[in-house]
């Protein structure tokens, strides 16, 4: 294992030292960015996969080999629009996920390729200001889960086992790393136990290294119930990935802002580390869409963020570097979210719900 | 403990746990998942803030069943809403449940007894997998007693954990073992004081660590006590909260209020706990006794629980109703299912044979005992009843459609013709239904023909056949033979109060090819056909029963070969002596018969005409009796037996384990005793007699009058054969009368009682309602009545006889019959030939007078009848004839006037050859 680039070791101070004098901006959407392009499948698999044997149009972490331009166009888009870090193309760079298109081989390929892709955007970005630009390294949340089973008749049978999640993110955040991101974000958690295994994963691969990253953490709230989709309130949620010491804990995905709302304030009343909020651009319209406004979607973040809940703020679905620019504006304004300097010790379990033990 | 800190305080609820929670381990060890599940919800239900979840069992494999559980649970939230706490022996189950729980939970536990790398390893793992954790306070050397030990132990743990490894002090929790006071060994009395005060010195020294405890282990030395251990229990945590406890292991739902233990109580297990004095164990133990013998050890908070069950979801409430026996709710939940569930038989095989399965697995583990599984039955029994015309109604609107059931097999049941006895088979019927088989009952006194007729047209997988009279035995051989002869090849069951595991080996088994099972009690009977309808385990277990039955045939005839028995005549020169020209003989006030009846004056005027008109016995006299005198004289001891709990009366009503089902099945027979009174639903009616007697060697001369010149009948007994150490005699009912020779005259007394007019009808009632329970229980009261009007009419004869109205003894003596006299019947041990019923109940009349009838196999019917003679001598005493030699057989069957082979016959059983 290569060590840490001097650049990557010297990420988390420069990190925190940002996080401590405003809030950082994060890239928008990189799914709905790609689907602009209305690519086809001989665009997805350029020359190197045209024999591949299984369809790979919609594989879009394959576009870091395929379509490398492309991809860090949508990155410097970013950087351009005023973000601070964006998120490598890696949401579904595990072998878990690419077994579906057969690609698991290129697992380690895939990552640290997004992690160049996005770091020469970076550094491009960087030419143009001088302002450091940071790459985060998205753990996606796979497409099975530990805590639920796939059916509904055998409640106990799960898809896919401990071990197997744990192998597949301990590769991916390996490649991640050795490709030279900053942090590593495990992101879009619905089911905790994954997000439990990832950090797991990537506790190892610290442990490895003797060195360690940045850890941010962002968990989707499926609907108004203020739930994960595994079932976990916010709260729950938090006291179960508490022992990763993240940089970061967030909310992203499946609503817009403004139904974010009550859970991002939880979060921010709760959390001992700083608080990440990037909604989608709204709820989906009736074409699976996301329309809302770059405006209206920076006035809802705008209003977190004077508030006082935020650190890090961006888009998920159907944001676009409008929306980013437009959040930039709305959010640079206001101070961010202070965590608080010594948190009470409480024992905190949680089953679905958490417990505090003063 | 108080309001304020109960309200900080963590419950973690314990009967997940395979090593405290038998239920529990039942369950999981038949994979019987649902009853895990309950079992996990029922603790969440009552309050439990964690689950302790604990798998640890030698034939477990604890990492699978950890796993499945785990993920069961997962897709449960009203469990999975609080946090797990494993809980394991062995480091890789802990791992393997760490793999499963999405929150963040508490491994129970880590120590240091495997040493300090190994104890550093598991916590920079936790620190990975995000859990907190327990340190029992346990090194290198063991387990820490004392405070001081604890204090270090715990200390050395936390200053690795925090020190070495950057543990979150709050994460780690401390148990410095609770361990068990009163146990009568000085050093353990001050144990809990050593927690209390460890508990506090961790909390002052040890920063942001908590304590924790399994708090039942306190109490072990009061097993069987629930009240004190509850006691024990509050009072423990109350004193440990104050001293920092911050949660304990224990049954969520049996918390009690600190405040709220008696006094008295409280005091003294306060001294125990805080070792104020050195008798405090004494004092507690001694009013530990008084507090059980008054409540029977039964628990004072469980009634909390009440009526919360109605609560829970539809198919819990059914459960909760077959598992408890609560039929007031079965037809509005079984209503509710047929909403919720497309068709009827899906409720059937679904929720209701759900909760028969959890019932059929306790029963079989002996956690529930058999009024309670009849109970259940009754349960399950309604709810189909409420189902059937939903049933017939799908039926008919689905021509194609319908089916029922499936049943795991038939059996064809019945008491074998002369014999009238169903109250045993009755239960196994139960038994087997509540177990999804289906049971063709043919009732009592069945003729061979018939059971294998049904047998053959119904299709059945096993017979079962029951009886309790002797002559029964050799009518159970005698079917066996026919099933052969027949071809009706399917395995025989035998049961029944005088079938024996030897009798079916040695006369059964051999007439028939298939398996022949005796069957003990209604609580082996499942096990038996399970295993009979297996085709996996049917050959195996066949193979046993042979090869036991092939053993019991040779010890049965080592046995005999080795037993040396007395020839008659040396047995008769051992005869008890009596010296005849000096003894007290009393003469009876009357001789002849007295008759006496429950029925009404009217009734009893009628009946009284009807036997003066067809008789010629003078003292016919009708005396008016009442079902309150008789109820008197109940011996309840054989209550409970017939319900399979074993105990004396009363002490079985405060047995530690069956006491509080004897308490609720005696309170249940109280109340239906008080309706048959009250209602006159049955109807006792008596005949007892004496008659001038003189014994004629092993046999008794009844004459017509004083003068003796007229012999009316002849009894004839039998003598024990068997060898008897020095100064013993070889008894006979004979040498209780005097003989002709001494010239006195003596008296032999005769009766027969019945209290079964009625009993059938009343139980039939029941029957027709579904109501097993109910109909088992009109027919042991109706069998309790008869030996108690036995007992009642014992003490006529006895006052009758002079003697008995200066014996002065209280009720219990009496039902031990503490009194002068014995009043052995026909058919039994001092007297085992039926053939001698005819001859009494001719004395008596006792067919015309109590309408008592002898079947050809000379039982009694109806079924609550007792009949026998009355003998007077001081010295009388019961005992059993035993085994007989030829000579006797030949002896007897000459003075009877029959052939050999008939006494053979009648007296089979008892045959030495």
């Amino acid at each position: 294992m290569t060590a840490l680039s001097q650049r990557q070791s010297h990420a988390a101070a420069e990190l925190r030292h940002l996080l401590a004098q405003r809030i950082v901006i994060l890239d928008g959407a990189m799914g709905t960015m790609i689907q602009e392009h209305k690519l086809s499948e001989a665009d997805f698999r350029g020359d190197r996969f045209k024999a591949h044997p299984h369809d790979l149009k919609g594989n879009n972490d394959l576009l870091s080999l395929t379509r490398p331009d492309l991809i860090e166009g949508i990155h410097l888009a970013y950087f351009e629009a005023g973000a601070d870090m964006v998120e490598t193309n890696t949401f579904s760079s595990t072998v878990i996920a690419q077994a579906d298109y057969r690609l698991e081989a290129l697992v380690p390929e895939l990552n640290t390729a997004a992690a160049a892709v996005a770091l020469r955007a970076a550094l491009q970005a960087e030419a143009q200001d001088g302002r450091r630009r940071f790459v985060a390294g998205a753990i996606g949340p796979l497409n099975r889960t530990l805590s639920l089973s796939p059916d509904v008749n055998h409640p106990d049978f799960r898809a896919v086992n401990w071990d197997q999640v744990t192998t597949a993110y301990y590769e991916q955040a390996r490649a991640l790393v050795a490709g030279g991101v900053d942090v590593l974000l495990i992101e879009t958690i619905f089911d905790t136990l994954n997000a439990k295994a990832a950090v797991f994963a990537v506790e190892q691969l610290f442990d490895e290294l003797g060195a360690r990253l940045p850890v941010m953490i962002s968990v989707t709230i499926t609907d108004a119930s203020g739930r994960t989709l595994s079932g976990q309130t916010v709260g729950a949620f938090y006291n179960s990935i508490r022992h990763a010491h993240p940089l970061s804990i967030g909310i992203n995905c499946a609503l817009g802002g403004a139904q974010m709302r009550p859970y991002v304030e939880e979060l921010a009343g709760l959390a001992e580390c700083y608080v990440s909020c990037y909604p989608n651009a709204g709820l989906p319209n009736a074409f699976g869409g996301y329309d809302e406004s770059p405006a209206a979607m920076a006035g809802v973040l705008g209003d977190f963020a004077a508030q006082g809940w935020l650190n890090i703020v961006g888009g998920c679905c159907g944001s676009t570097p409008a929306h980013i620019a437009a959040i930039v504006a709305a959010c640079s304004p206001h101070k961010p979210h202070v965590p608080p300097a010594d948190p009470a010790r409480k024992l905190q379990l949680s089953g679905l719900e958490p417990l505090a033990i003063a | 403990m108080t309001k304020s800190s109960a309200s900080q305080f963590i419950v973690v609820g314990e009967r997940t746990n395979i090593t405290g929670s038998p239920k529990f381990a039942k369950a999981l060890k038949a994979g019987d998942w649902p009853a895990c599940l309950a079992i996990a919800r029922q603790q969440v239900e009552s309050g439990a803030n964690v689950l302790d979840i604990n798998v640890d069992e030698a034939l477990i494999d604890g990492e699978a069943t950890m796993v499945r559980f785990l993920n069961f649970i997962a897709a449960e939230p009203e469990i999975c809403k609080v946090p797990i706490m494993l809980d394991s022996s062995k480091w890789t189950v802990l791992e393997a449940g760490l793999r499963c729980i999405q929150g963040k939970g508490i491994v129970n536990s880590i120590s240091l007894k495997d040493g300090e790398a190994e104890f550093l390893r598991r916590g920079r793992l936790l620190l990975r997998y995000g859990a907190a954790a327990v340190v029992m306070a346990f090194d290198e050397n063991g387990q820490a007693a004392t405070r001081d030990e604890k204090v270090r132990i715990c200390t050395r743990a936390y200053r690795l954990l925090v020190d070495r490894l950057q543990f979150p002090p709050e994460d780690i929790i401390f148990d410095p073992n609770i361990l068990t006071v009163a146990t009568g060994i000085e050093e353990h009395n001050n144990y809990a004081v050593d927690f209390f005060e460890a508990a506090r010195i961790i909390k002052d020294t040890l920063p942001g660590a908590k304590i924790s405890g399994g708090v039942s282990n306190v109490s072990f030395s009061f097993r069987g006590n629930n009240p004190v251990r509850e006691a024990m229990h509050t009072a423990f945590l109350y004193h440990g909260i104050q001293a920092g406890l911050d949660m304990a292991i224990l049954n969520a739902g049996m918390l009690g209020v600190y405040d709220e233990i008696e006094p008295a109580l409280r005091d003294l297990v306060d001294d125990v706990l805080l070792n104020r004095r050195p008798d405090a164990t004494d004092r507690l133990i001694k009013h530990a006794e008084g507090l059980k013998a008054r409540d029977g050890g039964a628990s004072k908070i469980e009634l909390k629980e009440d009526l919360a069950w109605r609560e829970a979801p539809v198919e819990s409430r059914l459960s909760h109703a077959l598992i408890k026996g609560i039929d007031a709710f079965v037809d509005a939940d079984t209503e509710e299912c047929r909403k919720k569930y497309p068709r009827p038989l899906d409720i059937i095989e679904g929720p209701l044979m759900d909760g028969m399965r959890v019932v059929g697995d306790l029963f079989g583990a002996g956690k529930m005992f058999l009024p309670q599984v009849v109970k259940s039955a009754r349960v399950m029994k309604k709810a189909v009843a409420y189902l059937q015309p939903f049933m017939e109604e799908e039926k008919k609107k689905l021509v194609a459609g319908g089916g029922t059931a499936k049943p795991q097999g038939r059996i064809v049941m019945a008491t074998v013709k002369g014999d009238v006895h169903d109250i045993g088979k009755n239960i196994v019927g139960v038994v087997l239904a509540c177990n999804n088989y289906e049971v063709i009952d043919l009732g009592v006194m069945v003729p061979c023909d018939k059971i294998l007729a049904t047998a053959k047209e119904k299709n059945a997988d096993i017979i079962g056949l029951s009886g309790l009279i002797t002559p029964s035995l050799d009518e159970m051989t005698h079917v066996a033979k026919e099933m052969k002869r027949t071809g009706v090849n399917v395995p025989l069951l035998i049961g029944g109060a005088t079938t024996s595991a030897a009798h079916t080996a040695v006369k059964i088994a051999p007439e028939y090819g298939e398996p022949v099972v005796h069957v003990l009690d209604a609580s082996r009977v499942i096990g038996v056909v399970s295993a009979l309808l297996s085709h996996e385990q049917k050959p195996a277990f066949a193979a046993d029963n042979r090869t036991k039955q092939e053993k019991q045939r040779v010890e049965f005839a080592d046995r005999r070969g080795a037993r040396k028995l007395l020839s008659i005549a040396e047995a008769r020169k051992r005869a008890q002596p009596t010296e005849w020209a000096t003894v007290d003989i009393p003469r009876p006030e009357f001789l002849g018969t007295r008759v006496f009846s429950t029925a009404d004056d009217a009734e009893r005027m009628k009946d009284e005409g009807r036997i003066k008109n067809s008789s010629d016995l003078p003292n016919s006299s009708f005396l008016p009796l009442t079902l309150n005198d008789i109820a008197d004289f109940i011996d309840w001891g054989p209550f409970f037996s017939a319900w399979e709990l074993h105990g004396r009366f009363p002490e079985i009503l405060t047995d530690a384990v069956v006491g509080e089902e004897a308490t609720k099945l005696y309170a249940d027979a109280q109340m239906m005793l008080k309706q048959i009174i009250a209602e006159k639903r049955y109807t006792a009616k008596a005949v007892i007699g004496f008659w001038p007697a003189n014994t004629v060697g092993d046999s008794v001369e009844v004459y017509a009058d004083e003068s003796r010149a007229k012999v009316v009948k002849a009894f004839h007994f039998l003598r024990q054969q068997n060898e008897k150490a020095a100064g013993q005699f070889n008894h006979c009912l004979a040498d209780f009368i005097a003989p002709k020779e001494s010239g006195r005259i003596d008296y032999l007394g005769g009766f027969a009682v019945t209290a079964g007019h009625g009993v059938e009808e009343f139980a039939k009632e029941f029957e027709a309602k579904h109501d097993d329970y109910s109909a088992i229980m009109a027919k042991a009261l109706g069998d309790r009545l008869a030996e108690a009007l036995a007992e009642l009419m014992h003490k006529k004869a006895r006052e009758a006889s002079g003697y008995g109205k200066t014996e002065n003894l209280e009720m219990k003596d009496i039902i031990r019959e503490k009194y002068r006299g014995i009043r052995p019947a026909p058919g039994y041990p001092a007297c085992p030939d039926h053939t001698e019923k005819p001859v009494l109940f001719d004395l008596l009349n006792a067919e015309a007078t109590t309408g008592i009838k002898l079947t050809e196999s000379n039982a009694m019917f109806p079924a609550s009848s007792v009949s026998g003679q009355y003998f007077n001598h001081p010295d009388s005493k019961y005992f059993a004839v035993g085994k007989l030699a030829k000579d006797q057989i030949e002896d007897y069957a000459t003075r009877k006037g029959i052939p050999i082979s008939d006494s053979e016959k009648w007296l089979a059983p008892y045959l030495d050859y």
